[in-house]
């Protein structure tokens, strides 16, 4: 189906006029930030009963986008049109009584309530001026039993996983009567098993003429559920496609403004002596149980798993953020059992955490900081105990050239650059000391395919340079490919080790599930 | 030392600024604000006002006796700063004056009635004794809040009581006499230099704290630890050591200005010292320090404490009532945080 632009006929009556106009159509929708055109002339429409899928790295617009169409900002330019109807959006408010429901990255949730105290925060049943507690819990109930999440309508949202409170997002959009659903990374946190649950209740809103508006970095997801994908770069409208006509090597030469002919490097194979290994570890909270790895030098070792499935658990625990029960960790031949995170260093393990905003970064410090910052205390930097800040300046800048950092000013707050540039400043900080042991976890996440590229080109050098590498991710093509040897855990178990050409999606997904449902 | 090497960048900030199209004097102005913050403007319109109220203000004589007055908040700030950048504050530093006060005149006075002729032991006693008492109340908080996770809110608060309370107890409530004139000879009116002591003190604690947390490693860590603890814990830092350490130096140089104080009154006081924790804390927030932690800077926060000297000499100078000063300095205080709004605003506007 090619995007047919929509007349609207002054001779037609205002029925046929609502029947035959999309759902939703922006019409050359600019908008401006400060010193920023984040989306410049788009237009975009989407039809009764059809999952449209937006695309783009980030920074494309596409949250600009679904946020004007929630209702956070209005247009700059251009018009918005509700069923043929120019409407102005004043607020989520306004929005959601049209029937328009998002569901953001960013959670909107207030911790210290309860999941049906959140999921009707803001439209609150009351009878004479009292909350009617009992048909709020019964309509909660209703609801999640609808949408088979396993939640408890009284549990506080605090004490959810991520993956739950994802749920409750999810929920909250479904509450109320839809008419278009926005739903912005929505699997991220997911399972697979709820992600197929989450796909179940879009076909049936679907099937209700409900149209999607749908945000994904992930090819499988497009392939599975997109009607029409609509692709943005730098804020403009590149090409709206049909979905089944249209190969992955399109979509990312349409996003990306270049082809890339392939995304996932060749790592040369040469393991040598084994740096880590780990035998029968069990942590103080049982998230990981009896477990036993081993990474050599040469060679990228993978791990997969669902969402707490204890991968990132069991090399954190090496890493001295988490109680050791029971089991050995040998690093370089020395017993390493329950050592601190700065032994850890030291010693040339190195363990980059899956979340850059509360755990990889100090967001309000400038790149130089943040680079040196875990090798401060290291003689090339210290003289009479004073900082070389010259020296640290030069390699900091070094070390950002080198990974292409954009732009390039080191002096600059981490937090006023984008997410996958953000994530370079992650990495460059574990090359700035001499690291045997790479640990990266998560290395992708919310990072666009063309920074992607150059992360997975990064990890390929620093394998082929002798050093052993582990990647741990949710992302199942990227451990599929980078691995030389791929572990899959599922509950806190060692589950399977497979090697070379046994690496396929069949023989790590069997392994993701529970075997008897398996 | 070598050279600094911002100063080589915002050289090279200049020069792109430079070759840009010229922009009004408004940039400019903006451009200023956002790189210094509302201190400037806030020095300058106090500055001119005054000197117009008042013939006397800007005489050497008169500013040289602003910066003496300064000297002991001036400390306090400082120590203040290390406190906030944590991400943390302080709020028994007028406490701890006041028990460094009160148990280092009380130990002064006795070893000097004990042993009358040791009169610069009596004073060394003394002074270590007060330092050691503040500096306790200050590890006391660094206890609190790195080891056992107390707000930093309810430990200091807490700690200003207990040792306030102390203090208190100690002396039933009347002034501590019986300290060697010498002590306040030297350190309260005394000259070091061609320096007032205290301002000497100042000087060289502060360009020591300076040296620490521009020079050292340890001094990045407190930004780092400010600015994201777990980030810092991840990248191999002591975290809970860096927490402590703060409210250690915290504790400790608001003791020496606590001893300096007593110096220059000649009595130990419990009473003295209350208006620290706001006046302290002010005068980083003029200065630009970021109460979530993790940003500000040392020369700004003398700057900022300086500042605050200024506008209470200068209304003193206009004769206004010491009780309207406080509504001022009260008011400075907001007005200041609702520029540093203003200022990232406007930092975000510029953003490329």
């Amino acid at each position: 189906m090619t995007p047919a632009p929509f007349h609207s006929d002054k001779a037609f009556s205002a029925d046929t006029a609502a029947e035959n106009a999309p759902l939703l159509e922006l019409c050359g929708v600019s908008r401006r930030f400060p010193g920023v055109l984040a989306l410049d002339n788009v237009s975009f429409e989407l039809q009764p009963g059809e999952v449209h899928v937006l695309f783009g790295e980030n920074g494309a617009g596409k949250s600009t986008m679904i946020s004007m169409i929630a209702g956070v900002y209005e247009p700059s330019d251009g018009e918005i049109r509700f069923r043929g109807q120019p409407v102005e959006l004043h607020s989520v408010h306004h929005a959601r009584s049209l029937g328009i429901s998002a569901v953001f990255q960013e959670f909107s949730l207030v911790e210290q309530l309860n999941v049906e105290q959140n999921l009707f925060l803001g439209d609150e049943q009351t009878t004479r001026g009292l909350l009617n507690r009992r048909a709020l819990h019964e309509e909660a109930e209703r609801i999640l039993a609808r949408l088979g999440f396993p939640l408890k309508p009284k549990q506080k949202v605090a004490y959810l996983s991520r993956a739950e409170q994802q749920m409750v997002e999810i929920a909250k959009a479904f509450r109320s009567r839809l008419s278009v659903l926005i739903l912005d990374e929505p699997t991220a946190s997911l399972t697979e098993r709820e992600t197929d649950r989450l796909f179940e209740l879009v076909a049936q809103v679907k099937a209700q003429g409900v149209g999607i508006i749908y945000i994904t970095h992930r090819m499988a997801e497009i392939r599975r559920i997109a009607d029409r994908i609509t692709v943005l770069r730098d804020g403009r409208h590149i090409d709206t496609v049909d979905a089944a006509a249209t190969s992955e090597d399109q979509l990312v030469s349409l996003m990306t403004g270049r082809v890339i002919d392939q995304i996932f490097p060749d790592i040369a194979n040469a393991p040598a002596e084994t740096l880590l290994s780990i035998d029968n570890l069990t942590t103080e909270d049982r998230r990981v149980d009896d477990v036993s790895i081993h990474a050599r030098r040469g060679e990228v070792v993978g791990l997969a798993g669902l969402v707490g499935a204890g991968k990132s658990k069991l090399l954190r625990a090496c890493f001295g953020l988490e109680e050791v029960a029971a089991g050995r960790v040998t690093f370089d031949g020395e017993d390493v059992t329950g050592a601190s995170t700065r032994d850890m260093l030291d010693r040339g393990f190195f363990y980059s955490p899956p979340d850059r905003r509360a755990e990889g970064l100090v967001m309000i410090r400038n790149c130089r900081e943040n680079i040196t910052l875990p090798s401060l205390h290291l003689p090339a930097f210290q003289k009479w105990n004073l900082l070389r800040r010259r020296v640290e300046w030069k390699r900091a800048l070094d070390l950002a050239t080198r990974l292409q950092l954009h732009p390039l000013k080191i002096e600059r707050e981490v937090d006023h650059f984008s997410g996958g540039n953000q994530q370079k400043v992650l990495l460059a900080k574990c090359l700035t000391r001499d690291v045997k042991l790479y640990v990266f976890d998560e290395p992708t996440v919310g990072v666009d395919v063309g920074t992607r590229v150059e992360i997975y080109k990064f990890i390929a050098e620093l394998c082929e340079q002798g050093a052993a590498v582990i990647v741990i991710s949710s992302d199942l093509p990227e451990v599929l490919h980078l691995s030389h040897r791929l572990y899959v855990m599922h509950r806190g178990r060692l589950q399977a080790e497979l090697t070379g050409d046994a690496i396929t999606q069949e023989n790590v997904l069997r392994n993701f599930f529970d075997k008897e449902a398996a | 030392m070598p050279a600094d090497p911002q100063a080589s960048h915002a050289a090279a900030d200049v020069a792109a600024l430079d070759a840009e199209p010229s922009k009004g004097p408004m940039y400019y102005l903006q451009l200023m604000f956002v790189r210094l913050g509302v201190l400037p403007f806030l020095l300058l319109i106090a500055v001119v006002v005054f000197t117009a109220i008042s013939d006397n203000f800007l005489s050497g004589r008169n500013l040289l006796n602003v910066v003496r007055q300064s000297s002991y908040l001036t400390l306090v700030a400082v120590g203040q700063m290390f406190a906030l950048l944590t991400g943390g504050f302080d709020l028994s530093v007028g406490t701890i004056i006041a028990l460094t006060s009160v148990v280092g005149a009380t130990a002064m006075a006795a070893t000097y009635a004990a042993i009358p002729d040791a009169i610069w032991f009596a004073v060394t006693l003394g002074i270590m004794a007060g330092i050691a008492a503040g500096a306790l109340i200050g590890a006391c908080n660094g206890i609190g809040v790195a080891m056992f996770g107390v707000s930093p809110f309810m430990m200091t608060l807490g700690m200003s009581s207990v040792g306030f309370g102390i203090a208190l107890y100690m002396t039933g409530g009347t002034p501590v006499y019986g300290m060697p004139a010498e002590f306040g000879d030297v350190f309260g009116f005394g000259h070091l230099l061609g320096l007032p002591a205290p301002v000497f003190v100042g000087i060289m604690l502060i360009a020591l704290l300076y040296l620490l947390l521009n020079w050292t490693r340890l001094g990045r860590y407190f930004y780092a630890v400010g600015g994201n603890i777990k980030a810092a814990g991840l990248s191999g830092i002591n975290t809970r050591l860096n927490l402590f350490l703060a409210y250690l130096i915290c504790g400790g140089v608001a003791a020496v200005s606590g001893m300096l104080l007593t110096a220059r009154l000649d009595t130990g006081e419990a009473n003295i010292g209350a208006a620290m924790p706001l006046e302290s804390i002010a005068a980083c927030v003029i200065a630009g320090v970021s109460l979530r932690g993790g940003v500000g800077r040392l020369e700004n926060v003398v700057l900022g404490a300086l500042f605050i000297g200024l506008v209470q000499n200068g209304m003193n100078l206009a004769r206004i009532e010491s009780y309207l000063q406080t509504v001022v300095i009260g008011a400075l205080l907001i007005i200041a945080v609702i520029a540093d709004q203003a200022r990232l605003r406007i930092m975000a506007n510029m953003q490329d």
